[in-house]
């Protein structure tokens, strides 16, 4: 039914640089992301590597402008929906009906646990400037309204797949003719809240996280933003370079194991990807490349390799996880790889997975060590699952393919 | 494709969680400027061990969402769709205390878990062990109305027979206490009779959760058809949103006449009622008015609980008198239309028709 939907432009913020350009220049150079945290004041500073955008709020604010007390969450989120918007060369977004569907998991939490410090000691103190966007809503909307949109505008929150369940929203509002464009994809900051939480559930490596790695150990939090630009058939061909690809399948499927963990073989993880599959009218063995989720925790990397294993063998595709880069954005991520899925399929790039020593005892591949370019790729997976049990896996395809 | 109602569950202030028809004695306790869920058994519906755990609103979430399943007469759900604003904020709010008067030292995993805001979600497909797709909406006063659109995207795909959705949110002591701040509650006592009336700023917090199987099939338990749904994001004026809801009617084929029951969001803030005035005044003059915040609270998913009522209307054919806040109900009830807004920036319209 409907249009089909394209990619018409894309940008992302996140620890290996401040736009796409700058982060695929670090899958070349093999520059990971992880360090000591210079932004987030946290006790646990020294116990765990994270992988910060390197700028302050002021900063960020100025590059956003906006003020540089709202939530950093919100500040991601500008930079990098503008830049996706910008590299559409659509022009003014006032002449179209445009939607803004954004993820995030934190909202303002950033601000919230400075306020509620001081709440805490006395329920009339702390500034309520701090708390008046804590909703996850209310980072969408500081956006929407700095860009000028009004036409759909919400938010997704699940968890780890929340960027990827904003792009299949995005496309099937394209395809009911709500809207034309779609800015799709989601933000996270690093906060002391989610650090910790992911501490107590002891998944966070103490050293560079090695995804799809037998010696893996946990999972480096990371942060940014990523959103890419559904544009409907029409508006395709007036793009500035053309579509950089099609949206061709997408699937959402629950794992319905346990509120955190991964079934041992993966059944949402696979699901997701069959019925993404399925949507595309792929067979397995076309898929060139998958952006795996891999975290870096035993859980989901045992759990998505042996779905792979499943759904794909033999015909193993490439895989790679650019989390082993950037750590894992949260609700960003699944935005953030969407970008970068696309931008394998136009321009060709397969990313690598740093870090990657020794192949995984649970299945018979192992994921790329090093980026390449000029790849004939037609079909790209990208996976992202989390808590919930929710699972998503994307399919973008080479426009000229059926 | 008509798309219809086929089991609600809701649980709210009034004693709502049961089948059947809207409850005959409604006298929500307002607590100052504060309506909380009167909670139901829970055991019903969920295993005692795993009750402990659960902070409200899961357990509230869950609840409604049995209910309505159970009035569907539906197992398992083509995909399971909620919309909350503040998500679990109870859990939330346990974590970040913990974490900052512990230091960030000996904080223990359960109530993180749970503070995401897809748990709700997340309980009810492990509960029904349901791998089917699964999506939260989180978008203030839209995310009842966003899960509800994904719904009907979903359902007119037509790959899907029956989707679970609703929507949830809990009010705790840290957000009554932090959003009475900002004013937005009466400062004087007031009780569910006089609250519409008000002339003073602010209204009551509410709290609940609502949940609906919705389908394409006029099933035995089908009671209203949901005939269409927009929203519209910060529109500029009343006449703005005057022309909005003109136009959705056109969309829909329906002249103002035919609209038999209008209910509003009214929630006794004088300033935020002047939108429903107008309406009312210049679309509807004629029309009986039904409202229901007063029986439920504000909170930015209530119109949830406005989607649950007006489905009660629909089967009963009745309007209850505690609902009707103007006019007279008419002797055949149609035709429903709910406008609500949330602190003015989300508006939304829903058209409700029986079957």
């Amino acid at each position: 039914m409907g249009s089909d939907v394209w990619i018409g432009g894309g940008g992302v913020i996140c620890g290996i640089g401040d736009n796409l350009p700058e982060c695929i220049d670090a899958f070349r150079r093999m520059s990971t992301g992880a360090g000591v945290m210079e932004n987030l004041s946290s006790a646990l500073r020294s116990s765990f590597p994270v992988v910060e955008v390197k700028a302050d709020n002021f900063t960020l604010a100025a590059r956003a402008g906006l003020p540089s007390h709202i939530s950093r969450t919100a500040l991601l989120s500008l930079i990098a929906a503008r830049e996706a918007w910008e590299s559409t060369g659509l022009g003014d977004i006032r002449n179209y009906r445009v939607g803004f569907v954004s993820a995030n998991t934190v909202g303002g939490m950033d601000k919230t646990e400075d306020f509620f410090a001081e709440y805490m000691k006395d329920p009339q103190q702390g500034h309520l400037h701090q708390v008046v966007n804590h909703e996850c809503g209310s980072i969408t909307e500081l956006v929407a309204d700095a860009l000028g949109i009004r036409h759909h505008v919400t938010t997704i929150s699940t968890a780890c797949s929340s960027g990827a369940n904003a792009l299949m929203y995005g496309s099937r509002l394209i395809r009911n003719n709500m809207v034309d464009v779609v800015i799709a994809g989601g933000t996270d900051a690093l906060t002391r809240f989610t650090l910790n939480g992911f501490n107590t559930l002891m998944i966070l490596d103490t050293e560079s996280s090695r995804p799809f790695d037998d010696t893996r150990k946990g999972l480096n939090l990371g942060e940014g933003a990523g959103y890419v630009v559904l544009v409907k058939d029409e508006l395709s061909e007036v793009l500035r370079r053309g579509p950089w690809c099609r949206l061709s399948g997408f699937a959402n499927a629950n794992d319905a194991y346990h509120q955190t963990a991964s079934s041992p073989d993966g059944t949402g993880n696979y699901l997701a990807m069959k019925g993404a599959l399925e949507m595309s009218g792929l067979k397995p063995e076309q898929i060139d490349y998958i952006n795996l989720h891999g975290t870096g925790t035993q859980n989901n990397d045992s759990a998505e390799g042996l779905a792979i294993d499943r759904l794909f063998a033999p015909h193993y595709p490439q895989v790679s996880s650019t989390k082993s880069f950037t750590g894992h954005t949260l609700g960003a991520s699944g935005g953030i790889e969407a970008v970068f899925s696309a931008m394998a399929v136009r321009e060709g790039y397969i990313y690598p997975n740093a870090n990657f020593t020794t192949r995984m005892k649970e299945v018979p591949f192992s994921p790329v060590t090093g980026f390449s370019e000029g790849n004939k790729i037609q079909h790209v997976m990208s996976n992202s699952f989390g808590f919930g049990g929710n699972c998503s896996s994307l399919i973008f395809s080479m426009s000229t393919e059926g | 494709m008509n798309i219809y109602i086929q089991g609600t569950g809701c649980v709210s202030p009034l004693e709502t969680a049961a089948e059947g028809p809207f409850p005959v004695v409604v006298n929500p306790s307002y607590e100052g400027a504060r309506l909380k869920v009167s909670d139901p058994d829970y055991k019903q519906w969920i295993d005692i061990k795993q009750i402990r755990r659960m902070s409200r609103i899961i357990k509230m979430g869950v609840a409604a969402a049995k209910l309505s399943l159970a009035e569907a007469s539906v197992e398992m759900p083509d995909a399971i769709i909620t919309g909350t604003a503040y998500g679990c904020l109870d859990d939330t709010g346990v974590f970040l205390t913990k974490m900052i008067s512990q230091n960030e030292e000996m904080l223990t995993p359960t109530s993180f878990i749970q503070s995401t805001h897809n748990t709700v979600a997340g309980q009810i497909a492990l509960m029904l062990n349901c791998h089917a797709y699964n999506n939260t909406f989180v978008h203030k006063g839209f995310s009842f109305e966003s899960a509800l659109l994904d719904s009907i995207m979903i359902l007119k795909e037509g790959n899907s027979r029956h989707i679970l959705m609703g929507a949830m949110d809990e009010l705790t002591n840290h957000s009554f206490n932090i959003i009475s701040r900002f004013n937005r509650f009466k400062k004087e006592p007031v009780t569910h009779t006089e609250l519409l009336q008000s002339t003073t700023h602010g209204t009551v917090a509410g709290e609940g959760a609502a949940c609906f199987v919705l389908g394409t099939e006029k099933s035995d338990s089908a009671m209203a058809r949901l005939t269409g749904l927009t929203t519209s994001y910060k529109p500029g004026s009343t006449a703005e949103i005057a022309a909005d809801i003109i136009a959705f009617l056109a969309v829909h084929e329906i002249a103002q006449e035919d609209i038999d029951l209008l209910i509003t969001g009214r929630n006794g803030d004088v300033e935020g009622d002047t939108w429903y005035d107008h309406v009312e005044r210049t679309l509807f003059p004629n029309q009986a008015v039904g409202c229901f915040k007063h029986l439920c609270g504000e909170y930015p998913t209530a119109a949830s609980f406005g989607m649950w009522a007006g489905c009660k209307v629909l089967s009963s054919g009745q309007v209850p008198a505690d609902v009707l806040f103007k006019g007279k109900a008419p002797e055949k009830i149609k035709k429903i239309l709910i406008y609500n807004h949330y602190k003015e920036t989300h508006h939304s319209l829903i058209l409700l028709t029986g079957c």
